[in-house]
C-alpha cells in the first residue's frame, strides 16, 4: 500500500500507542516506548512485520508506545496505514493482509 | 558471592564485616554494640535556640565537607526542607562531598539531583528513591553506590553506627523556641514524626526547621528539645496539599476490589483471624480496599482487630472510631483523617521507626504482626518481591516497611495485578530482590491466588475454605502469554545501588542499566 | 490465532457486560470478572471518527485474546448508519459468538443483518449459521413488533430492551419502581417466551445507587428475565446472587430429574415427588435450575 497522506491512529493512554504514518522513502521507524528496555525489539519487529504484510514499502512511521500489547500495536499501525489511503472505513481484508 | 536469594554480590562490597544475605533470621540472637553520638553540651540557661537561617544553623553545627545530613519524609511529596538545607549547604556555604541519609526521597527532591550531577552530593542512603534522583543514580552519576535500606533496617544501621549522622534536620509542623517538635498544630501538619525520632537520638547535631513557632513547651513532643541544637523558622516547610491528601479514598476500580475481596477471604481462612488479631495494610488501591472486605468478615464472625500499625489513613481511623480495632499505632500518616486523629482519638498512638520495624531491637511491632497486605512492582516464581526498580531497571520505588513486615508477620500477602500495561508483574526473576521470597506467603492477583510452597499450612487453610489457588509458575506463564516474554535487561558492571536486607546483610545490588539501542 | 468454539444458542446469560471495543486496557481481559457474556461495543461507546479504529482493535482482540468460556458478543452500529456492514464483516471474520442488532424495529431488520452475516460467513469461510444474533429493542415500534423480531431467525438467541432510548421515545424517565418500562418489559418477555428465546433487561446506569440496582435486579428476576446488561464489573456479583436458585429449589430440581430418569426407565410417565404431581413438562425447568446452580457454584452433581 502507498502512504498517500499523513495519518494517525491510537492514543497516548496507558496500554495504547499512537502511530503516525507519513509519506517517505523506504521504511523509517521512530519508536519510543515506556517498556523500551524489555520490549523494544519485539515492538519494532511487530510494527515492521505489520507494515510488510500491508505491502507498505515507503513510509516514515512514528510509534509512541505506552505499553500496548502486540494486538493493539498491529491494530493501530493498520488503521493508520488504511487511513493514509482513505480506505479505512470499508472492505478491509480481514484475515488477509490484516491478521 | 551468591547469597540466599541467588544474587551475585560483588566481593568488593563484602568488607568491614559486611555479609551476604543468608536467610530471614540469620542475625537472631547475635549481640549488637550500639553507637553513641558525640553531642554538644548546653549547660547555661538559654532563652532560645532560634538562629536566623539555615546557613547559620549549619555553621553553628560545624557543618563541613564530607558530612552526612539526615532528613525524614513525613512531608512526603510536599517536602521543601531537604532542598532548602542542601541549597544552603552547597550554594551558601560551598560545602561538597556530602551524603544524604533520608528516610525516603521522591519527586519533591528533584532539585537535589543537580547536586549529584555536579558531584557535590556523593552519597545517598534512603528507604525510597523516585523521580530525578532515581534517574541520576541509575545513570551512575552518584560517586558511591546508593545504599537502600528498609524502614526497620535504617534505624538498625543508625543504632549500630553503620550510618553516622552528623546533622539531622527535622522538618517540624510545630516547634517551640528550644526544639520540642510535634507533627500537628501548624499549617503543614503531617501527624506522626516517627521516622525522625531515631535520627534525633543518634545524630551528633539536630536542627529543627519549622514554619510554625509555638509557645514553650510544645508538648507532648515527638522530637524533644533535649536532643536539639538549633531551631530555624522558615516561611514554609512544605506544600500541605502534597503532604497529606484530604482523605485516602477506597478504590472503586473493579479489579482492585476483586483482588481486595480475595485478600480478605484468604485472611479469614487462616487460624490467625481471631479475636484480637493484628494487621497492617498499605495504601495502594487493592491493599487499602482490603480493609473494607475484612470488616465484613469481622462482623460476620463477631471478632475485633486487636491492633493495627503502619502508615495509617482514614479507613483504619474509621475502624478505630467504630470500636472495631483496639489500638492504632503509627509511624506515618497518609491523609488528613489520620493526621487529625493521632494522639487525639483514644487508642491512636505514635511510634518511632525503630519501634515499628527495627529487627535488631528487642521488640519491634512488626515481629508481633499477624497479617500484612503489601503491593509489589514485581514478584518472581521464588516469591521474591521487587518494590524498588521498575521493570526497565531504573530506581523508582521504596522498600519502606515491606521487607520488615513481610519477615515479621505470620501471613504476608502480596496483592498485585498480574500485568501493568505491558509489564508482567509476576515474572521469572525480579530485577531487584527487595523482599526475600522466604518472607512472602500468599500472592493474590486478578488472575488467581498462589501460596508459597513453604507454607503448606496456608495451602490447607485455603483448600478447607474452598478458595481456589494455582502455582505461581502458572501465573507467570499466564502473564507472559498476555504480554510476551520480555528481553533480559542489559547491565553494565558498575553498581549504582546496594540493597541491604533488614538485618544489614546484602540482599542485592542494582547496576547501571544499558539502554536498548535499536 | 484463537479459534472460539461454536457458539451455543441457548446458554447461561445472566450478565452481559458492555465494553468499549476501542479501549485496549478494558477489552484485554474483561472475562476475569466472571460475567457470562461480554458485549464489545462498536456503537455508542465509540466516537463517530473512531469507528474504523475500533474495528481494527476488535479484530485483533477477537483473534488474539483467549476469552475462554465467556461469550463474546459485539454490538454493531444501527442500520441507519454507514458503519453496520463493515461491523458485520469484522465480527464474522474475527469469530465473534454473536451480534447485537442495535435499534431493531422489525423482522426485516433482522433479515437484513442475517443476509449480511451470511454473506460475510461465506466470504471468510466461516460455517454458515455459526454467528448468533440478538436484537436490542429501543423504540415503541420495536416493542410492538417484538414477536416478529424474536421469531425472525434461527440465529436469534435473545432480545433485550435498551432503556435510555426507549424512555426518551416514551417521554418518560427512569422510575425506581420500573413503571416507566413495565408494559414494554412485559410485552418483550411475552414475545421472547412465545418465540422460545431469551430475554434481557437494560443497563442500570447509576453506579452509586446500590439499593436502586438491587431493586431493579430483583424485579427482573421476578418478571422472568434471563439476565441483564451491565456497564461495570462491580454489578456482576449482585445479578449472579439474585439469579441464583435457592438451596430448596436446587434440591427439588435434583429430585425431579432423578425421579424422572428412574421412572421413565420403568415406563412411568406421571409420578409424584414430595406429594406433587410431576410429568415430562417439569424437566426442562428443573434442568435449567441445576445448570444455573452449577454456574453459581451451588451444585456439583452430574444431573446438570
Amino acid at each position: 500500500m502507498e502512504i498517500l497522506k499523513t495519518a494517525a491512529a491510537g492514543t497516548l493512554e496507558s496500554s495504547d500507542c499512537l502511530v503516525t504514518v507519513e509519506p517517505g522513502e523506504g521504511i523509517h521507524l521512530d519508536l519510543s516506548s515506556s517498556v523500551m528496555n524489555q520490549y523494544g525489539r519485539q515492538i519494532k519487529a511487530t510494527v515492521l512485520s505489520t507494515l510488510e504484510r500491508l505491502g507498505v514499502e515507503n513510509a516514515s512511521v512514528t510509534v509512541v508506545d505506552k505499553g500496548a500489547l502486540d494486538c493493539t500495536l498491529k491494530a493501530r499501525v493498520e488503521c493508520a496505514v488504511f487511513r493514509s489511503n482513505g480506505t479505512s472505513a470499508s472492505n478491509i481484508p480481514w484475515g488477509g493482509a490484516v491478521r | 558471592m551468591k547469597n540466599a536469594v541467588g544474587r551475585e554480590i560483588p566481593d568488593e562490597l563484602l568488607v568491614n564485616g559486611k555479609e551476604v544475605y543468608q536467610g530471614k533470621y540469620y542475625m537472631d540472637g547475635k549481640y549488637l554494640q550500639k553507637a553513641a553520638p558525640k553531642t554538644h553540651r548546653y549547660e547555661k540557661p538559654q532563652e532560645s535556640k532560634i538562629v536566623a537561617s539555615l546557613a547559620e544553623a549549619l555553621k553553628a553545627c560545624g557543618a563541613r565537607d564530607g558530612m552526612t545530613f539526615s532528613f525524614h519524609h513525613h512531608l512526603r511529596n510536599g517536602d521543601f526542607v531537604a532542598n532548602m538545607v542542601m541549597k544552603a549547604a552547597i550554594e551558601e556555604l560551598g560545602l561538597k562531598d556530602l551524603t544524604i541519609a533520608a528516610t525516603s526521597l521522591g519527586e519533591a527532591h528533584d532539585p537535589i539531583a543537580d547536586y549529584i550531577e555536579e558531584g557535590k552530593v556523593i552519597g545517598i542512603q534512603t528507604s525510597g528513591i523516585r523521580g530525578r534522583m532515581g534517574e541520576v543514580v541509575s545513570a551512575g552519576k552518584l560517586k558511591t553506590p546508593a545504599i537502600i535500606r528498609s524502614h526497620g533496617g535504617r534505624p538498625r544501621a543508625i543504632e549500630a553506627g553503620e550510618v553516622h549522622i552528623d546533622i539531622a534536620f527535622v522538618a517540624a509542623p510545630t516547634s517551640d523556641c528550644v526544639g520540642n517538635c510535634r507533627g500537628i498544630g501548624g499549617k503543614s501538619n503531617c501527624g506522626s514524626l516517627g521516622y525522625a525520632m531515631t535520627d534525633a537520638k543518634y545524630a551528633d547535631h539536630v536542627v529543627v526547621v519549622t514554619d510554625c513557632l509555638v509557645d514553650f513547651p510544645n508538648f507532648p513532643a515527638s522530637v524533644e528539645a533535649i536532643d536539639v541544637d538549633a531551631v530555624v523558622v522558615v516561611d514554609s516547610i512544605g506544600n500541605p496539599r502534597k503532604i497529606a491528601s484530604a482523605a485516602a479514598r477506597i478504590s472503586q476500580n473493579p479489579r482492585d476490589l476483586m483482588m481486595a475481596e480475595n485478600v480478605a477471604k484468604v485472611i479469614a481462612s487462616t487460624p490467625y483471624f481471631k479475636e484480637g488479631f493484628s494487621f497492617q495494610t498499605g495504601v495502594g488501591g487493592p491493599s487499602l480496599a482490603a480493609n473494607l472486605f475484612l470488616e465484613k468478615y469481622m462482623d460476620e464472625r463477631n471478632i475485633k482487630m486487636g491492633w493495627a500499625i503502619g502508615g495509617i489513613c482514614g479507613p483504619m481511623v474509621e475502624l478505630l472510631k467504630k470500636g472495631k480495632v483496639g489500638k492504632v499505632i503509627d509511624v506515618q500518616d497518609f491523609d488528613l483523617d489520620a493526621v487529625n486523629s493521632i494522639n487525639q482519638t483514644p487508642g491512636h498512638y505514635e511510634m518511632s521507626a525503630s519501634q515499628y520495624a527495627n529487627p535488631a531491637n528487642k521488640g519491634a511491632f512488626v515481629n508481633k504482626l499477624d497479617f500484612v497486605v503489601l503491593a509489589a512492582l514485581e514478584i518472581d516464581t521464588g516469591f521474591n518481591v521487587n518494590v524498588l526498580t521498575g521493570s526497565d531497571g531504573v530506581l523508582r520505588g521504596a522498600p519502606g516497611g515491606h521487607p520488615d513486615t513481610a519477615a515479621g508477620s505470620k501471613v504476608c500477602i502480596i496483592v498485585t495485578p498480574l500485568t501493568r500495561g505491558r509489564m508482567a508483574t509476576v515474572c521469572e526473576k525480579v530485577v531487584t530482590v527487595t523482599t526475600p521470597g522466604d518472607c512472602v506467603d500468599v500472592l493474590v492477583t486478578d488472575y488467581g491466588i498462589a501460596v508459597n510452597p513453604l507454607r503448606p499450612d496456608l495451602i490447607e487453610c485455603l483448600d478447607r475454605a474452598g478458595i481456589p489457588h494455582v502455582t505461581i509458575e502458572s501465573l507467570k506463564e499466564k502473564a507472559y502469554s498476555l504480554v510476551g516474554r520480555p528481553d533480559d535487561l542489559q547491565w553494565e558492571d558498575k553498581v549504582v545501588a546496594v540493597l541491604e536486607a533488614r538485618d544489614g546483610t546484602i540482599l542485592d545490588v542494582v547496576r547501571k542499566i544499558k539502554p536498548l539501542e535499536l | 490465532m484463537i479459534v472460539r468454539p461454536k457458539p451455543e444458542r441457548f446458554r447461561l446469560r445472566r450478565t452481559m457486560m458492555f465494553m468499549n471495543a476501542q479501549k485496549p486496557g478494558l477489552i484485554k481481559d474483561a472475562y476475569i470478572y466472571g460475567c457470562d457474556s461480554i458485549m464489545l461495543d462498536l456503537e455508542d461507546a465509540v466516537a463517530e471518527n473512531q469507528k474504523d479504529a475500533a474495528r481494527f482493535s476488535l479484530y485483533h482482540a477477537l483473534t488474539t485474546i483467549d476469552y475462554g468460556s465467556t461469550e463474546v458478543i459485539v454490538r454493531i452500529n444501527g442500520l441507519d448508519t454507514p458503519h453496520w456492514q463493515e461491523d458485520i464483516r469484522v465480527c464474522v471474520a474475527g469469530g465473534a459468538d454473536g451480534i447485537r442488532i442495535a435499534k431493531c424495529e422489525s423482522a426485516r431488520d433482522v433479515h437484513t443483518v442475517e443476509a449480511a452475516v451470511e454473506a460475510a460467513e461465506r466470504e471468510f469461510g466461516v460455517e454458515v449459521g455459526r454467528t448468533l444474533l440478538m436484537a436490542a429493542l429501543e423504540s415503541p415500534k420495536g416493542i410492538l413488533n417484538a414477536y416478529e423480531i424474536c421469531s425472525a431467525s434461527d440465529r436469534m438467541f435473545g432480545v433485550a430492551i435498551s432503556g435510555g432510548d426507549f424512555r426518551k421515545c416514551m417521554q418518560t424517565t427512569f422510575q425506581p419502581d420500573g413503571v416507566d418500562m413495565l408494559a414494554a418489559r412485559g410485552q418483550m418477555l411475552l414475545a421472547a417466551r412465545a418465540a422460545g428465546i431469551q430475554c434481557f433487561d437494560t443497563v442500570f446506569t447509576n453506579l452509586d445507587d446500590e439499593e436502586g440496582f438491587r431493586a431493579e435486579v430483583l424485579q427482573n428476576k421476578a418478571m422472568g428475565f434471563d439476565g441483564k446488561s451491565l456497564i461495570n464489573p462491580k454489578q456482576i456479583r449482585l445479578v449472579h446472587q439474585v439469579f441464583a436458585p435457592t438451596e430448596k429449589e436446587i434440591r427439588q430440581a435434583e429430585k425431579i430429574v432423578r425421579a424422572f430418569e428412574e421412572q421413565s426407565k420403568a415406563g412411568v410417565g406421571v409420578f409424584t415427588v414430595d406429594g406433587k404431581m410431576i410429568d415430562v413438562a417439569f424437566i426442562p425447568g428443573a434442568k435449567r435450575t441445576l445448570k444455573l446452580a452449577k454456574a453459581c457454584g451451588m451444585y456439583e452433581g452430574d444431573l446438570a
